[in-house]
């Protein structure tokens, strides 16, 4: 009754998951079946809570947890964490030592782990027969299937506005800033809060790198510009701590 | 006299829910038109952006108080109840036009405790901005800062995951 229909076309789901200190947001062909069920949709989400029994940091029986405090070694976790580990390793090395995997001097590979486990939510579901599929991980987006998905970029200084909005195939968009708990990433380099940028947006093919290499473009603050227009297959958008916004080169074939 | 009762559809009362989603005790409204039979009675606050007889909506642009004057050919006022909340009294004034909501105005809001006013300036007009959002269906998923569990509540993604 709120004339919200999008028009004609299979009917659509849309499921909200508590996981992973977040909330992981699905819109899926209805056929996915139920959060609970034992079709798409359910495997995604379970897969999601195994992420989490894995890898988070805040579980003392976790294998981050147990790994991190040197109880077990690698050889002996769940053998995605290695996967995780040599990944971070890549990203780390790629952004300067800007996205590290020791985040406050602690273990804790949990700013790649959101993003890889969306990624892999969507690649579930597309293998369980989903088409048309988008997975929001607490605002890092996986979009798989043909059509156009617009996705809007919450503005920071303003908040319940979108600054603007993406729009894209088989894309993903993830967005780093300043959290509602305030500066929660912090440049490695110095242990600070990074200067200068309220947010930035990137828009990649895959979440889990995708939003890896927002957040190292965060913490570099007003020096991801230049480092965004230089990173082959990624586009950025930022807004500044004054209001004022930049894009990169190539990030004018998003807007929607 | 010309106020009219809303019918609660799908996203006001989700709205409504949103804000009415934590229990603490309202203290007494201070709201100037709380109560009044009068919806559409001027208020203390002007409208600041509703001239020029524009349509098209602006997420995030709420005038406090009644826009229902001045209002271009094709567009109507509906004024809601006031709805009680845990935050207060609530009263918002939607503009339609044919049958579509084009416009939003907060007529009555929680003004009375600090905890009310952070609601007023941000989760409120957010809430507002998710209703017109998701009523237009313009975008699919919002990406931002990683909110957590408890905040996502507020979030604009939770606005068009009611959508469905």
């Amino acid at each position: 009754m709120t004339g919200a229909g999008t028009g004609a076309g299979p009917a659509r789901r849309r499921h909200a998951e508590h996981v992973m200190g977040t909330v992981v947001s699905f819109d899926v062909p209805a056929s996915a079946g139920e959060p609970r069920g034992e079709g798409a949709l359910g495997r995604a989400v379970r897969w999601l809570h195994r992420v989490d029994a894995t890898f988070s940091p805040y579980r003392d029986d976790s294998d981050v947890s147990r790994f991190g405090r040197g109880d077990v070694p690698l050889a002996e976790c769940a053998p995605e964490l290695a996967q995780v580990v040599q990944a971070c390793a890549a990203i780390t090395a790629r952004s300067g030592g800007y996205f590290t995997i020791t985040p406050g001097g602690r273990f804790d590979p949990s700013g790649y782990v959101k993003g890889w486990a969306v990624e892999r939510a969507a690649a579930i579901l597309t293998t369980a027969g989903s088409a048309e599929h988008s997975v929001n991980g607490g605002g890092d987006v996986q979009c798989t299937g043909g059509r156009l998905w617009r996705i809007g970029i919450a503005d920071p200084l303003r908040p319940g506005r979108l600054a603007l909005v993406v729009a894209g195939r088989d894309f993903a968009v993830a967005t780093s800033g300043v959290a509602e708990r305030g500066a929660h990433i912090v440049d490695p380099h110095t242990g600070q809060p990074p200067a200068g940028l309220a947010s930035v947006t990137l828009v990649g093919a895959r979440l889990a790198e995708t939003d890896a290499y927002a957040t190292a473009a965060f913490a570099m603050g007003s020096a991801a510009r230049d480092w965004v227009e230089n990173l082959d297959g990624y586009e950025g958008f930022a807004i500044t701590a004054t209001g004022a916004t930049w894009q990169t080169s190539g990030f004018g074939r998003y807007l929607g | 006299m010309r106020r009219v009762i809303l019918a609660v559809t799908g996203t006001i009362a989700g709205l409504v829910a949103l804000l009415s989603f934590k229990s603490h005790v309202p203290s007494a409204p201070v709201a100037a038109t709380a109560g009044g039979s009068g919806g559409t009675a001027a208020s203390s606050s002007s409208p600041s952006s509703s001239g020029g007889g524009q349509t098209e909506v602006v997420p995030g642009a709420f005038p406090q108080g009644s826009i229902a004057r001045n209002l271009p050919p094709g567009e109507t006022a509906v004024d809601g109840q006031v709805a009680s909340t845990a935050y207060g009294p609530v009263q918002i004034q939607l503009i339609k036009k044919n049958s579509k909501i084009v416009k939003v105005a907060v007529l009555v809001q929680p003004t009375n405790t600090l905890h009310d006013v952070q609601i007023g300036e941000f989760a409120f007009p957010k809430l507002i901005s998710e209703t017109l959002t998701a009523q237009n269906g313009k975008i699919d998923a919002v990406s931002g800062a990683t909110y957590t569990s408890a905040g996502y509540i507020q979030s604009l993604q939770s606005a068009l995951d009611k959508r469905s």
